[in-house]
């Protein structure tokens, strides 16, 4: 690899690459993204290999396996350029026909092609599918055509450029001005004004700065960081350049989760491939600035996501939070002006450096800016990462993005915010997903997951999810978020055994409010959102499992009973055959009978029955 | 023991306390769990009391200090695995190894464990078996496959020639 040592380097690096790219006709591009992997990606890529390889088509075809495109649940994904054709549900044995047809003869291979439930009809370009057409896809449209392991990929699309003009047309004070003037705000949950923060620490006196990238993304249901440090690390390291440069900081840390093996392996190779080049390290592009990253392992435990528990897990110790009375803008890692920001945050600086503060702020609402990804999962029909404008409703994100229920079910919920955030109705679905209109709803942005929920899902058994979750991730150093939660986590259980009384309500409430307003950090102070809402909202399901001892959702075991319709049982045994505990007796070809007091309740009846006979009630 | 290892790791970090993490993960990757005399000895070369390094070892989820099975079967049970039925998942794998999260089985072939979110959620539930992925699943599918590689399994024994 060659050393850039200036602007012009760079330049004539990138129509070097251009150039060579050019000498090939066709790019195949295959989905690297874990979803994918767990699809069997692997063997597609190895299928591509192989093949092109015999037929000799290796000079004109570039194999590129690309970070995640969000599509996730239609994988292994496969887009063909220039032409832009996008098969999905791509198997190894579909890659001689995908060869031989599209790549040789230019016709399309209609049976990988995403087919349009509603209109019927077969969509060959990502962008007219429903999934895509609504979105505004500002980051993760790079991931559909950068190698992640290649450094040439993103230099090729543009990439470093920012930090070329931010290390030469700008001074480190108009940076700051920039994003303070873009609005944008952080993408880890709490909305804290991005170039606020910047500006404090840069105020900090003292030579020995850091910044640190939050990739310890441990909302469940959220994956988006995963996707941007898996699939476009070189953003996010440019993002970082930019901001050590702004602020005065000469090292910096990537705080990846220890769940993420990918975002680990590709960012270690991202960082090795910049410090080649000269991207990282002394004087980069013959500037005078130094910076270099260094990436620390997380351990799993989720409190660590905040940032002065993760601080104190990157100087190697227990990851406890300490109370913030002493920002971490002025005393962060090892006691240093210390600027933290998100994964998405940073991916998003160089759009900004590039683009202007103008474009940035003309994106979302009047006080939530720019693009936000969520990651859209649960019982919705099209699940995957998802990039929309802030502003645009749930609605919009729910029905028209993730083509509504999934399997005959009426939506009645979201979850967003993760355990901080809470469960937002059905009829609320007309809100603008912004920072303050969650809030206000009693949820919050948080990192992005939405998790849909159906009535399939019983609200009092998520509420009962979120506080052990919780209680269990507690570090234990202050005692209402240690001992609060488990009590609340322990009225909980009792209400979906059956056992709870009207008193828990009130009791639960009550608990949830001191809990809030005691906690020492941001994983207590917001652990009873889950709570508060789920009340607030379907208060009727908790009552129901209190005074009639009922769940509506059919999700709480104890509350529930299986049966088999006699009428509609066809005596196949499949489910005498599948049932763990032996509980289901019947003669072939006669109609079963579920033993209630051997039942174990696990439901592989339900769902082996062809004849849709087993019951739940 | 051989503790080689061990010092070589420490060597990697250069003998950093910062990097008492990633010591200790590596240090799991090679030993698959954290044996008590490759603490006591990264707790010497790092200059450190034992206890804050058991207090480290103990405080973060993704290390053991028993050894593991043959396998690891992980089971995501983060909020969508969860919705779509994650629970029912954790019952079957619990009854067919007879073990609890955390725990391995007698004959040291499995170690069942639970996570809080693999962030493949959009394929949930998911089921990672020695670092590999599967989505969409359901009690049945986790009990075939699980049973796949148990080796006190007839039908594998069969397929393998082994006489049982």
């Amino acid at each position: 690899m060659r050393k850039i040592k200036s602007v012009k380097d760079l330049e004539k690096w990138k129509n070097d690459i251009l150039a060579k790219q050019k000498c090939h006709e066709m790019i195949v591009s295959v989905c690297g993204g874990t979803g994918c992997q767990a699809y069997g990606c692997q063997k597609v890529k190895a299928a591509f290999q192989k093949e092109l390889t015999q037929k000799g088509m290796r000079e004109r075809v570039t194999l590129k396996v690309t970070g995640c495109p969000g599509f996730c649940e239609k994988g292994p994904l496969v887009t063909v350029y220039p032409q832009n054709i996008f098969y999905q549900k791509v198997k190894a044995e579909d890659v001689p026909e995908i060869i031989s047809e599209t790549i040789q003869n230019g016709r399309k291979v209609e049976h990988l092609l995403f087919e349009d439930p509603n209109a019927n009809r077969k969509i060959s370009s990502a962008n007219d599918i429903p999934f895509y057409r609504s979105q505004m896809r500002l980051l993760l449209s790079r991931n559909d055509l950068i190698d992640p392991t290649h450094i040439e990929d993103y230099v090729a699309v543009g990439g470093y450029q920012s930090l070329a003009k931010a290390l030469f047309q700008m001074k480190p004070t108009e940076i700051i001005e920039e994003i303070k003037m873009s609005g944008l705000r952080g993408r880890g949950g709490a909305g804290y004004p991005t170039g606020k923060k910047w500006e404090d620490c840069e105020k900090e006196p003292g030579k020995t700065k850091y910044v640190i990238c939050n990739c310890d993304e441990g909302d469940p249901g959220a994956f988006m960081d995963r996707a941007l440090m898996e699939g476009n690390p070189h953003s996010v390291l440019e993002g970082m350049l930019i901001g050590a440069y702004a602020i005065g900081a000469n090292n910096g840390f990537i705080y990846v989760r220890h769940e993420y093996p990918l975002a680990h392996q590709n960012a270690e190779i991202a960082i090795q491939q910049a410090r080649k080049a000269g991207l990282l390290g002394e004087n980069i592009l013959g500037s005078g600035f130094d910076f270099d990253v260094e990436i620390a392992k997380g351990g799993g435990a989720f409190v660590c996501g905040e940032s002065t528990a993760l601080i104190a897990s990157i100087e190697g110790r227990v990851g406890e939070p300490r109370s913030k009375q002493i920002r971490t803008v002025k005393q962060g890692l090892w006691g240093k002006p210390t600027n933290l920001n998100n994964v998405e945050t940073w991916a998003n600086v160089p759009l900004i450096i590039d683009k202007g503060n103008k474009w940035f702020s003309s994106i979302g609402t009047e006080k939530s800016k720019g693009t936000k990804i969520f990651s859209l999962v649960g019982k919705v029909k099209n699940t995957g990462l998802v990039e929309v404008p802030m502003g645009i409703t749930l609605k919009e994100i729910i029905f028209d993005i993730g083509g509504g229920q999934q399997d005959g079910k009426r939506i009645k919920a979201v979850q967003t915010g993760g355990p901080s955030g809470g469960c937002i109705p059905a009829s609320l679905f007309d809100l603008p997903v912004d920072f303050d209109s969650l809030t206000q709803a009693g949820s919050m942005m948080g990192s992005g997951g939405m998790i849909v929920m159906d009535e399939g899902t019983c609200m009092v058994d998520v509420a009962k999810y979120f506080v052990h979750f919780l209680q269990e991730e507690s570090c234990g150093k202050c005692l209402p978020c240690r001992e609060g939660l488990k009590r609340m986590g322990e009225i909980l259980d009792r209400i979906t055994e059956g056992k709870g009384n009207e008193e828990d309500l009130s009791l639960l409430e009550e608990l949830a409010e001191v809990v809030a307003d005691t906690s020492l950090c941001g994983l207590g102070k917001t652990a009873p959102n889950p709570v508060l809402s789920a009340l607030r909202y379907f208060r009727p399901e908790f009552e129901a499992h209190i005074l009639q001892k009922r769940c509506p959702a059919a999700v709480c075991a104890p509350l529930i009973q299986y049966s088999i319709l006699e009428s509609d049982c066809t005596g196949c045994g499949a489910c005498a055959k599948i049932c763990p505990t032996q509980a289901i007796k019947g003669e072939k070809k006669q109609s079963h009978l579920i033993l209630a007091e051997i039942c174990s309740k696990c439901g592989s009846c339900i769902d082996v029955c062809k004849a849709n006979a087993v019951m739940v009630q | 023991m051989d503790l080689k290892s061990v010092d070589l790791i420490v060597e990697k970090y250069q003998e950093k306390r910062t990097a008492l993490i990633s010591i200790l993960h590596d240090v799991q990757d090679r030993y698959r769990y954290l044996p008590e005399e490759a603490l006591k000895m990264v707790a010497s070369r790092l200059h450190m009391d034992i206890n804050q390094i058991y207090g480290v070892a103990t405080f973060y989820k993704s290390f053991s200090l028993v050894p593991q099975g043959k396998h690891s079967i992980t089971l995501c049970l983060g909020t969508a695995c969860h919705v779509r039925g994650g629970p029912k998942i954790l019952r079957e794998l619990k009854g067919l190894l007879h073990v609890e999260p955390g725990q391995t089985t007698a004959d040291r072939q499995f170690s069942l464990n639970v996570v809080n979110c693999l962030g493949v959620c959009a394929i949930g539930p998911v089921m990672m078996v020695d670092q590999k992925f599967y989505g969409e699943m359901n009690p049945i599918k986790a009990k075939r496959i699980v049973e796949k590689m148990n080796p006190n399994n007839k039908k594998n024994n069969k397929r393998n020639g082994v006489k049982s």
